[in-house]
């Protein structure tokens, strides 16, 4: 009788098989599998926002166990003797008993906050790599436009969550906001009291908030996502030019199994550096702030960074009241033009920007190769100036932090952001411009003339020339060779074309030995490198 | 009765009635008197109401406020004058301001100012305790004035929870709900409260120094003051920070910024790194 021998190396296959023989999944998830994906570092800055995102709803769902969304007043009774006997919210008092009492609480109110900060972060580094790449142009501009809503739908989440905690700085925060729909003409009032269910600070406004931070906003992020990396899927990634890479293919690494691993693996990183920043560096410390009350304003009382810029262009703003006379006169509020009308204005421009430059240069092409920032100086100067402007606002909305920890004072500061602002945006762009017209000019040069050596030749005739290695064969006629520009990378250096050796590679530590050894039979041992003759001007003098 | 000649006398003549004719001898002598009279009167409330020249120099300086006028005479007399009367465009008086305020501006190093500006600012102090009590002593005989308590510890056994809410609600304003301090007008500034020491937050807060506004002890009692300094000293110095390291607690602006410096540049060099294991 012959013993039934149990394969382990096949149970793999067979259940995979019949797992598909129930529910056909093997050429549908064969597709997705073997989908290729492009590798460049910069192509990995949006996985960055998800994960955080990721993260973000992990210890999200955490903190929702031992959070209270009420404005109920208690007396605070907890383990924070500084705050003993103090008059607070229920959601205040929660919040502390989740920072001091719950096991673990602190840290994940902290890894919370600090994803919360990366994940918008994430966001705007990843928007500057597609806007500066082009790889917005079509078909890609629905994703685009995606992309831009999650930053505002993101700054919804960050600021309903920043008033969660009921503390002084949420409050004040809530305030602003408050002031900042108050200043709407004709609708503003309505809009408030509907809001705040009637007067600021009302209390029903952190259970409002409370529902939209944890379902409302969450799932609206989620939808969004999901669209934006179904597209993704579907459009495939854009690539860089390059040999071999064409407007019409994807090289790349395939999504199974060295994409996904790679991904997991980045996704840990992600996680780490969230959990290190969380219990590490203390990061809103709603203790200090105490419970909102109308009277408390500390200083320094900042909203988070992407929020920043709204309050730095509230402080630019000059006190410009507008009165129409209607009736006893209507009044709209210096405070509408940088709080409403300004980002009303950023919203549109980032939505429709794709539009707006294929229509300038009736492009009506497919494109699904990158650009380099360099190739398109006009494209890549207006995103300088986008970005010279977002800085100057975020830094004026920390001006008085910026004037007292550096001395300077505040008017002047004030007046630095104002002209700054008119002024600084242009230079960037101009600056930018010049740069890449510069950048272009080195590629076309090396392209032509080939590499700078460093090497000093003098002639019989006593000038001094570089020596330059051409990149390709020379036509002899004046050294130069015919290379067309391709849009990607132009060696620089030496190093570059192999004059020191094979490169070693590995970030941190060699991965392959660079010496003699060889790596496999038909790759040949390296020659150490030929000792160079000294460049003379004929005879030396030995 | 009502007669022209009885109108051109004067209102006395009139009450007393019909005129007595006087001698002229009797006449000169009661004018001699009352002029005597009236320059004794005016003479006597002149004395009594003027203020002296001898005045200030009338009571004795007690042994340590005379060391403190030498100290004055040499290193304050520039800019706040021969009798700390104040310099116009240099200096304030100091008549007044007494002890407490000269124990913040000096024991701060604020005062000798380096130079003029908006605001002193803290330094190594130049007395030792021992010249400030004395200069104290001498601007506190001088014109007299607020002074701090005796003692270096002024919040002892003081409720450190009040002070939270007195801190909030007076000081966070301009000092930073975490002390830090924060920026006024026009280079001015709410200083740090790090460095400072029991006496001198007593001291500010008596006398009011620089921008900061007078918290007298009918704005805030004395046992007040102390509850506010237990709540700097004993939670915003002595505390650690409970969520690690604090990041100067300068609120959401320095966060943004690790949250770039650190994170995004972290997981920048993480992105490069792992792309580049292909």
């Amino acid at each position: 009788m012959k013993r039934r021998k149990f394969d382990v190396a096949a149970l793999p296959g067979k259940s995979a098989g019949a797992v598909d023989d129930r529910f056909q999944v093997a050429t549908p998830l064969r597709k997705l599998l073997n989908k290729v994906f492009p590798d460049h570092w910069s192509f990995l800055l949006g996985e960055i926002a998800l994960f955080s995102f990721v993260v973000l709803l992990l210890t999200g769902v955490f903190l929702t166990f031992f959070y209270e969304p009420a404005m109920t007043e208690v007396v605070y009774d907890g383990s924070y003797a500084p705050l003993v006997g103090t008059p607070m919210s229920a959601a205040y008092e929660s919040s502390l008993n989740l920072s001091f009492d719950v096991r673990g609480g602190l840290v994940m109110r902290q890894m919370h906050h600090w994803a919360a900060l990366l994940f918008m972060a994430a966001i705007v580094v990843h928007m500057l790599r597609v806007f500066f790449t082009g790889a917005f142009r079509k078909p890609r501009e629905t994703n685009w436009i995606i992309g831009s809503l999650l930053f505002w739908v993101g700054f919804l989440a960050g600021f309903t969550g920043y008033s969660l905690p009921d503390d002084g700085l949420s409050g004040t925060g809530l305030r602003i906001a408050s002031a900042i729909m108050l200043s709407i003409p004709v609708i503003g009032s309505w809009v408030t009291s509907s809001i705040f269910g009637g007067e600021f600070p009302g209390e029903i406004i952190i259970s409002r908030f409370f529902i939209a931070h944890v379902l409302l906003i969450p799932a609206l992020l989620v939808a969004l996502i999901t669209v934006h990396l179904g597209l993704v899927f579907k459009q495939k990634h854009t690539q860089w030019p390059g040999p071999g890479r064409t407007n019409e293919n994807v090289v790349g690494e395939r999504m199974f199994p060295r994409y996904a691993l790679k991904q997991g693996g980045f996704f840990m990183v992600v996680f780490g550096v969230i959990a290190l920043m969380g219990g590490l560096f203390q990061i809103n410390p709603i203790w200090y702030f105490g419970p909102y009350e109308a009277w408390v304003v500390s200083a320094a009382s900042q909203p988070d960074w992407y929020v920043m810029f709204l309050d730095g262009s509230t402080r630019l703003m000059p006190a410009w009241q507008l009165t129409i006379p209607i009736g006893n006169g209507y009044v709209i509020p210096p405070l509408f033009w940088p709080t409403v009308v300004l980002p009303g204005i950023l919203v549109g421009i980032s939505l429709f920007y794709p539009f707006l430059e294929a229509r300038h240069l009736k492009d009506r092409k497919h494109h699904n190769l990158l650009q380099r920032p360099r190739d398109v100086p006009a494209r890549t100067a207006a995103g300088s100036m986008a970005v010279a402007f977002y800085v100057v606002l975020t830094l004026s909305g920390g001006n008085d932090v910026i004037a007292d920890k550096f001395q300077i004072s505040l008017n002047a500061m004030t007046w630095a952001g104002r002209i700054g602002l008119l002024i600084v945006p242009p230079l960037a762009y101009y600056l930018a411009y010049r740069l890449c017209l510069g950048l272009q000019q080195h590629d076309r040069e090396v392209l032509a003339h080939g590499v700078e050596t460093g090497i000093i030749r003098r002639l019989p005739d006593g000038r001094f020339v570089e020596v330059h290695q051409p990149l390709t064969a020379v036509d002899g006629h004046d050294g130069h060779g015919e290379l067309d520009y391709v849009g990607w990378v132009v060696p620089k250096k030496m190093n570059r074309l192999g004059a020191l050796g094979p490169a070693v590679r590995g970030f941190f530590y060699p991965i392959e030995r660079p010496a003699e050894a060889p790596v496999s039979p038909g790759h040949p041992p390296v020659e150490p490198r030929p000792e160079r003759a000294e460049v003379g001007s004929g005879e030396s003098r030995r | 009765m009502t007669s022209d000649n009885d109108r051109r006398r004067g209102l006395l003549a009139r009450l007393r009635g019909r005129p007595v004719a006087r001698s002229r001898g009797r006449r000169r002598l009661g004018a001699a008197v009352r002029l005597i009279a009236a320059l004794t009167l005016a003479g006597g409330a002149y004395t009594v109401f003027a203020p002296g020249v001898q005045a200030q120099e009338n009571p004795p300086l007690s042994a340590a406020a005379g060391e403190g006028k030498a100290l004055f005479d040499v290193s304050c007399v520039t800019c706040h004058g021969r009798n700390a009367q104040g310099v116009e465009g240099r200096g304030p008086s100091l008549i007044g301001v007494g002890s407490a305020s000269v124990e913040f501006q000096v024991s701060t190093g604020r005062m000798p100012m380096a130079r003029q500006e908006a605001q002193a600012m803290r330094k190594p102090p130049q007395f030792s305790d021992e010249q400030v009590r004395q200069l104290g002593q001498y601007i506190q005989e001088l014109g007299g004035g607020p002074q701090v308590p005796a003692g270096n510890d002024l919040h002892k056994d003081a409720n450190v929870a009040a002070g939270g809410e007195l801190f909030r609600i007076n000081c966070s304003q301009c000092h930073a709900f975490g002390g830090g301090g924060g920026a006024l007008s026009s280079g001015k500034y709410a200083p740090s409260l790090r460095p400072a020491s029991d006496r001198q937050i007593y001291a500010a807060m008596l006398s009011g120094p620089q921008n900061m506004p007078v918290f007298g002890d009918n704005q805030l009692r004395p046992e007040q003051k102390a509850q506010i300094i237990a709540y700097i000293q004993e939670n915003l110095k002595n505390n650690q920070d409970q969520g690690g390291f604090s990041l100067g607690r300068y609120g959401p602006s320095t966060e943004g910024l690790a949250a770039f410096l650190i994170g995004i540049v972290a997981l920048v060099f993480a992105s490069l790194w792992i792309a580049g294991k292909s």
